[in-house]
């Protein structure tokens, strides 16, 4: 018998505070799986958000540092400057990086700070029990937009891949979900080059991760991943949104 | 030694590169910029790095970065900008990071203006941002003494695992003196048994975090940072005492209005008033000790600082009122004169 | 196919990802944390795609083939 599956060793093996049929715990493994395959564990310093990923720092093997809400970009740029040698990662809700941390989001990429964000677009403020997010989508009901987002009041959800794109110093843009198997690959997959990309010195890369809350939603967790299929994938289009990368030029 | 006329804020600044300060994160704002332009300048071709953040929140979050990977990290802000940084600073004390943070504080509150100030003392010494934590803080008086402090800054915050600031003033940053540069020993402190900086696969991952969500574990976690105060306060405080022996009446002020009260001081003795002068070089922890000796024959005491009496909170607390303390102080950026300091000193009973 | 099953939070995306339709939430059987958990129904049909696996927020399965 020869394993085909098991958990990663750069995600260590603890139980998660995560709910029932959260994502967090796909992207965790995805990221876990990329430093294993590129055996950069050793090497590697995250840097997590306030959010429901606050705690992160239990599950990922590497080296790990705790941001204050929305500074992990920031945080992320003190490691990197002065540990150029060293693979840096941050790992952000859309609360902490689309609304309070937006000021360090756009100049960490706008440097193109050599790092990779990793970032979980969830359309709601998970931790503090769901709150409407810079994400959320219009007419979705959360516990500050009771009777559903008014863009009029609350205003539109932003589009980060889409934003950072269009700065010079993003080397490296992609939006995945892990809604399903095949879109659980391609994030690895963007996840993986990702890290090369830092690896190869080119430059500042996201990868903007739809994905669900079934707590907050007040959905169960296949009812979640259909939600996300049916109503954020339409909204939040799946895609490359930026590569510098000579893939990219192909 | 050789000697350099310099500005305190450069001096400031190559202060921290000698003391092995490997990068500068800041942000525009008088009357400290002089810093930040001199580590451009300079921090890169002595093998560090200099970079100007979007946002003073964000430097001193790159500082929180920096330090939690071992190296020295240093920003700088003048007084509006240090407000922006109190998150970030009560991020690095729960996280039990040394940095150094320089403040080159101008009046308040709001935008307040950009002449010099000390009406950050409060803020420095008691509740630079939420928790209970402190940071050492430093008062120089001189430009040679803002090089002397920040060399042990690093030192003192690596040893104890505090943030520690430079509480200087606009006057002293911008105001020019001959200095010379201490010789640094090279005995940089081993980090490895906390840093994050990768652990190679050759030991545990290691957490740089200050989130304790069981209320025990962060009670032990402020005990233990608290029990380190403890051991700050019994051996760090410095004061300079001037003239105290047998002085009637004890001026205290601290950084650069002692300079203009030690004036005050020796004209009042040319005159026949017992003055002296008490002059913290740490604010925090506050020189008890070295105050109540300096204060032992003096009848009364006199508080005189450029805000609208902070210090003088300290002075009371640490004589436990056992003596009268006055006040006498300007704020809105101006410095106090010998000759009003003269005249207070008068009226307050030295001339009798 | 195996569910550690402390580890299991019944969450259900692995019954719904199985292409032989051979993992489901039995109903009987709660682990320490109270779920539900996940069971493979039938080893001989499992044909080790680790498709349970991949959607599992858990790392809960290990596959074997």
């Amino acid at each position: 018998m020869a394993v085909v599956f098991e958990r990663p060793k750069s995600l260590l093996d603890v139980p998660t505070h995560y709910c029932p049929g959260c994502t967090h715990g796909i992207v965790h493994r995805l990221v876990a799986e990329v430093m294993d395959e590129m055996g950069i564990e050793g090497d590697t310093v995250g840097v997590c958000p306030v959010g429901c990923s606050v705690m992160a720092y239990d599950y990922f093997g590497c080296d790990m540092i705790e941001a204050p809400h929305g500074r992990a970009p920031a945080v992320a740029t003190g490691v990197k400057r002065t540990n150029p040698d060293k693979f840096v990662f941050t790992y952000q809700g859309d609360g902490d990086l689309a609304a309070i941390g937006t000021a360090e989001t756009v100049h960490v990429a706008t440097r193109g700070e050599n790092i990779v964000v990793i970032f979980i677009n969830n359309t709601i403020y998970g931790m503090t029990g769901g709150q409407m997010a810079p994400t959320t989508l219009p007419g979705q009901v959360t516990q500050t937009t009771p009777f559903g987002r008014d863009p009029q009041l609350a205003g539109y959800p932003v589009r980060v891949c889409e934003m950072l794109s269009t700065l010079t110093g993003t080397a490296y843009a992609h939006r995945v979900a892990v809604d399903s198997v095949p879109h659980i690959r391609d994030a690895k997959k963007a996840i993986r080059k990702a890290f090369e990309t830092q690896k190869a010195k080119k430059g500042f890369s996201i990868v903007e991760v739809l994905s669900t809350c079934p707590t907050n939603w007040g959905l169960t967790p296949t009812e979640a991943i259909k939600r996300l299929q049916d109503e954020m994938i339409p909204y939040y289009p799946l895609g490359v949104y930026k590569d510098t990368t000579e893939e990219g030029n192909e | 030694m050789e000697r350099n006329l310099m500005k305190g804020n450069e001096a400031l600044a190559e202060a921290a590169i000698r003391a092995g300060c490997k990068c500068f994160f800041g942000y525009p704002i008088t009357p400290q910029t002089e810093l930040a332009a001199y580590m451009a300048k300079r921090m890169n071709k002595a093998g560090g790095v200099f970079l100007q953040a979007e946002s003073e929140i964000a430097a001193i979050n790159m500082v929180l970065g920096a330090a939690s990977t071992g190296v020295r990290a240093m920003t700088s802000s003048s007084s509006p900008g240090i407000s922006l940084k109190s998150e970030g600073i009560s991020y690095i004390a729960g996280s039990d990071l040394p940095a150094v943070i320089i403040n080159v504080q101008r009046g308040g509150p709001g935008l307040g203006g950009i002449q010099p100030s000390q009406a950050d003392y409060w803020q420095a010494t008691k509740a630079l941002g939420h928790g209970d934590f402190h940071l050492m803080v430093y008062a120089p008086a001189s430009v040679q003494e803002m090089v002397d402090m920040v060399v042990k800054a690093f030192d003192k915050a690596d040893e104890y695992r505090v943030p520690a600031m430079i509480l200087a003033d606009g006057l002293l940053g911008q105001m020019m003196e001959p200095v010379s540069f201490p010789e640094i020993s090279a005995n940089p402190t081993d980090k490895s048994s906390w840093a994050a900086d990768g652990h190679k696969g050759k030991r545990e991952h290691h957490i740089i975090n200050s989130l304790y969500l069981k209320p025990d574990e962060l009670e032990k976690s402020v005990q233990d940072r608290f029990t380190r105060y403890e051991a700050i306060k019994e051996n760090e405080t410095d004061a300079e005492l001037y003239l105290t022996e047998d002085c009637d009446i004890l001026l205290c002020a601290f950084g650069a209005t002692a300079r203009v009260v030690k004036s005050a001081v020796n004209e009042a003795r040319a005159m026949g008033i017992k003055a002296g002068l008490f002059r913290p070089k740490t604010l925090w922890p506050f020189p008890v000790k070295e105050l109540n000796e300096a204060a032992k024959n003096a009848k009364k005491l006199l508080s005189v600082e450029m805000s609208m009496g902070q210090m003088i909170d300290d002075i009371k607390l640490a004589i436990n009122c056992s003596k009268p303390v006055e006040f006498y102080g300007r704020t809105g950026g101006i410095i106090p004169n010998p000759a009003e300091i003269l005249a207070e000193i008068k009226k307050v009973g030295g001339a009798e | 196919m195996t569910v550690i099953t402390e580890r299991c939070k019944g969450c259900g995306l692995c019954t719904a990802a199985c292409p032989k339709k051979i993992v489901e939430l039995q109903k009987e059987k709660r682990n320490k944390k109270g779920y539900f958990y996940a069971v493979c129904t039938d080893q001989d049909a499992c044909i080790g795609c680790a498709m349970c696996a991949m959607m599992c927020p858990d790392c809960a399965i290990t596959i074997e083939k």
